[in-house]
């Protein structure tokens, strides 16, 4: 018997009227099993996506280092969504249909999450999902182990809020992510007495900001917040220092940079900036000090680590522990034996929500450095409970 | 007033950027007809030639200088190279070369893809390119980046350059009456063959000076050609086809009009307004701003 064909328990029709109860075929033949990496190696995205990559793969080898899962050694297959979305949905078709893979991650922009997300409910194959977004979404086939709005965003705000910084100014790509996540942001200023005194977005991968540094500067605000992704966040920073912004005068909050954007980007623009997120390499403790040790070794002692980097790496031991529990590969039985899987993960201890299929997580706010570090300067003391749709917010309950 | 005085910097110098990449392209399409497609992969050459020679120079101010006629010399060596190669079969044949050039393309960019590796790059400005002057103090002052000066300089100087080699030297007087009349300017002794080679290395070169100006604005990549090459035709387009001025005028005329829009409205809305300023423009004036006047039989 070459390959096992899972069949998912109980036939159920969608939403749109299509059958689809056969669940994907799962290639566990040979001492094998194959899980899908599916990340932008070129493109706009790559600089952020080849990183997470890597760290899956560092994650891979460790695992199969130590035996595998249930007795298999664990065979990545990788493809390049390219930072264009219909690519992502198309290879990850070809990752469940053809590859027959256990489980696939990746994906970093919400725009290619919200194109493979059909893919995997259809198929009813696994997606785990590294990256903070913001929120208002739940699958019952991906894991979301990255920060929600609730451990990243507003956990930003409030530190904002704390330093006195009321007049604030969004800029943003122009897609998914920063659209809702500055729908919450206005939503949590009124409740808060902050003020928004703009909103601007760029297209993807747009490099032309004089403009939108001019607004902002002219806006005077207190502070930034800023949802850029990719390296549009180069042009905007090279601009906001030429305009003679600085963190000192007005303070830039980012959501979407870490250690490899900053990096790359160039600390001299970078120096006194804040970022949320929920790890920094800096980020104390032995699980992450081994997690840097292993992955310079592999990569190279210039390389960083990061959140999205850690959060992916984590994955695939959340997976590892989910499966073991199930002692099968199984999504359906994964899925089942998800709720209240832990792992001492290089950000501490994090716990996998059942319900939500998002992960406790501890909040944290940095300063970058001009060694292209980021160093805590505010975290949350504790894993935070995930809330991807802001049920405990009262001021949030028109937003989904 | 000083958001207006700013703003119209702003118009300025994204009008330095649109100007500096069009120019080249003004050489090879409005005066020799070939359609390059591939002008964007010689903008982007320009850049990754700042990136090679900064990893070599460690001083960022001095690899700055020197890349810049370093990539005038790749570039348009790039450029000579594709005339020879292909564009000069094809000089009857004008829609064909967009095709081509187009193909040219796309193999430019995956082998910059296989050279430095699908993600983008950056190189550091020289600290004294960074920073800014005031112009105007008191509370709200008027500031000018001094990236973007050094941009508008750059652009005025390669007008400079081009408008007195088109006048005043013997290429000059050669690459017109090829313009003009390609016939009359081959019977009275001109070869033809050498302008036009000399004409498309002038024009690629002045590509990859806009590549080294682009690394001060953003990051650098295998399709960062693709995404000004647009802007680059509509600035010649609009302007008249074959003319310096033309495509002067516009180019500011465009960027104060982007950034005054971007700055009332927001960046997307801005582009599409400007995209049906231009449409209802060639409505009105199909041949754009200025024209030739020309003996050509064709």
């Amino acid at each position: 018997m070459a390959v096992v064909a899972l069949s998912a328990c109980g036939a159920k029709t969608d939403a749109a009227g299509t059958s689809s109860d056969k669940a994907a075929k799962i290639d566990v033949s040979g001492d094998t099993v194959k899980v899908g990496l599916l990340n932008s190696l070129s493109g706009t995205m790559a600089i952020s996506e080849v990183t997470v990559r890597n760290s899956l793969l560092l994650a891979v080898d460790e695992i199969n280092a130590s035996g595998g899962v249930l007795g298999k050694k664990i065979k990545p297959i990788s493809e390049d969504g390219a930072s264009d979305w219909p690519t992502f949905a198309e290879k990850a078709t070809k990752l469940i249909k053809e590859d027959q893979v256990a489980a696939t991650f990746g994906c970093w922009t919400s725009a290619s999450r919200k194109a493979v997300k059909p893919v995997f409910e259809k198929n009813k194959s696994l997606l785990f999902y590294p990256v903070q977004y913001e929120g208002l979404e739940e699958s019952p086939y991906i894991f979301y182990t990255g920060a929600t709005t609730n451990q990243q965003i507003i956990p930003a705000l409030d530190y904002l809020k704390s330093q006195g910084k009321k007049k604030l100014y969004l800029v943003g790509s122009d897609y998914v992510f920063p659209r809702t996540a500055n729908k919450e942001i206005k939503a949590y200023a009124k409740a808060n007495g902050m003020t928004i005194l703009g909103e601007d977005y760029a297209p993807l991968g747009s490099t032309e900001f004089s403009t939108i540094a001019n607004k902002v500067k002219a806006s005077k605000a207190d502070a930034v917040f800023n949802t850029l992704n990719g390296d549009s966040n180069v042009a905007f920073f090279k601009e906001y220092k030429s305009a003679g912004l600085t963190a000192k005068t007005m303070p830039v909050v980012s959501v979407s940079i870490a250690e490899e954007e900053v990096k790359s980007i160039g600390s001299q623009y970078l120096a006194g900036q804040l970022t949320a997120w929920n790890y920094y390499q800096t980020t104390p403790g032995a699980a992450n000090a081994e997690f840097v040790k292993a992955y310079k070794a592999k990569y190279g002692a210039d390389k960083p680590t990061s959140d999205p980097m850690e959060a992916a790496y984590t994955s695939v031991y959340l997976w590892k522990a989910m499966v073991e529990k199930a002692k099968s590969f199984d999504p359906e039985k994964v899925k089942a034996a998800s709720d209240g899987i832990t792992f001492d993960a290089p950000e501490g201890k994090v716990t996998v929500d059942g319900a939500s299929q998002h992960i406790y997580k501890t909040a944290r706010i940095g300063k970058i450095g001009s060694d292209g570090l980021i160093t805590e300067v505010w975290n949350s003391g504790e894993p935070v409970k995930p809330d991807p749709f802001l049920k405990g917010y009262s001021w949030a309950s028109g937003l989904s | 007033m000083t958001v207006i005085l700013g703003q119209t910097f702003t118009g300025i110098s994204i009008g330095a950027v649109l100007l500096l990449i069009a120019l080249g392209l003004s050489l090879t399409f409005g005066q020799m007809n070939v359609i390059n497609m591939a002008h964007g992969e010689f903008i982007m050459a320009g850049a990754y030639t700042t990136y090679v020679l900064q990893k070599s120079i460690s001083s960022a101010g001095i690899s700055l200088i020197v890349a810049l006629p370093v990539a005038f010399l790749v570039s348009g060596a790039l450029g000579a190279l594709l005339e020879w190669l292909l564009i000069r079969r094809l000089y009857l044949r004008p829609l064909d070369t967009l095709l081509v050039t187009w193909g040219v393309s796309l193999m430019l960019q995956q082998l910059a893809r296989d050279i430095f590796g699908a993600p983008n790059v950056q190189t550091r400005a020289p600290d004294v390119l960074t920073g800014n002057i005031t112009v105007m103090g008191g509370d709200d002052p008027l500031t000018f980046a001094n990236s973007r000066l050094f941009i508008l300089g750059l652009a005025v100087a390669a007008v400079l350059a081009l408008s007195l080699t088109l006048r005043l030297t013997p290429l000059g007087r050669r690459i017109r009456a090829v313009v003009q009349n390609r016939d009359l300017a081959e019977v009275s002794g001109i070869s033809t063959s050498r302008v036009d080679r000399t004409a498309f290395f002038l024009g690629s070169g002045l590509a990859g000076v806009a590549g080294v100006a682009l690394t001060l604005v953003g990051p650098i990549g295998p399709t960062m050609g693709t995404n000004v090459i647009i802007d680059a035709f509509l600035v010649i387009v609009v302007g008249g086809i074959g003319q310096l001025k033309g495509t002067v005028i516009v180019a500011f005329v465009l960027g104060v009009l982007q950034s005054v829009l971007e700055y009332s409205t927001t960046v997307s809305v801005a582009k599409v307004l400007v995209l049906v300023a231009i449409v209802a423009f060639l409505q009105w004036r199909p041949q754009g701003l200025y024209t030739l006047r020309t003996r050509s039989l064709v």
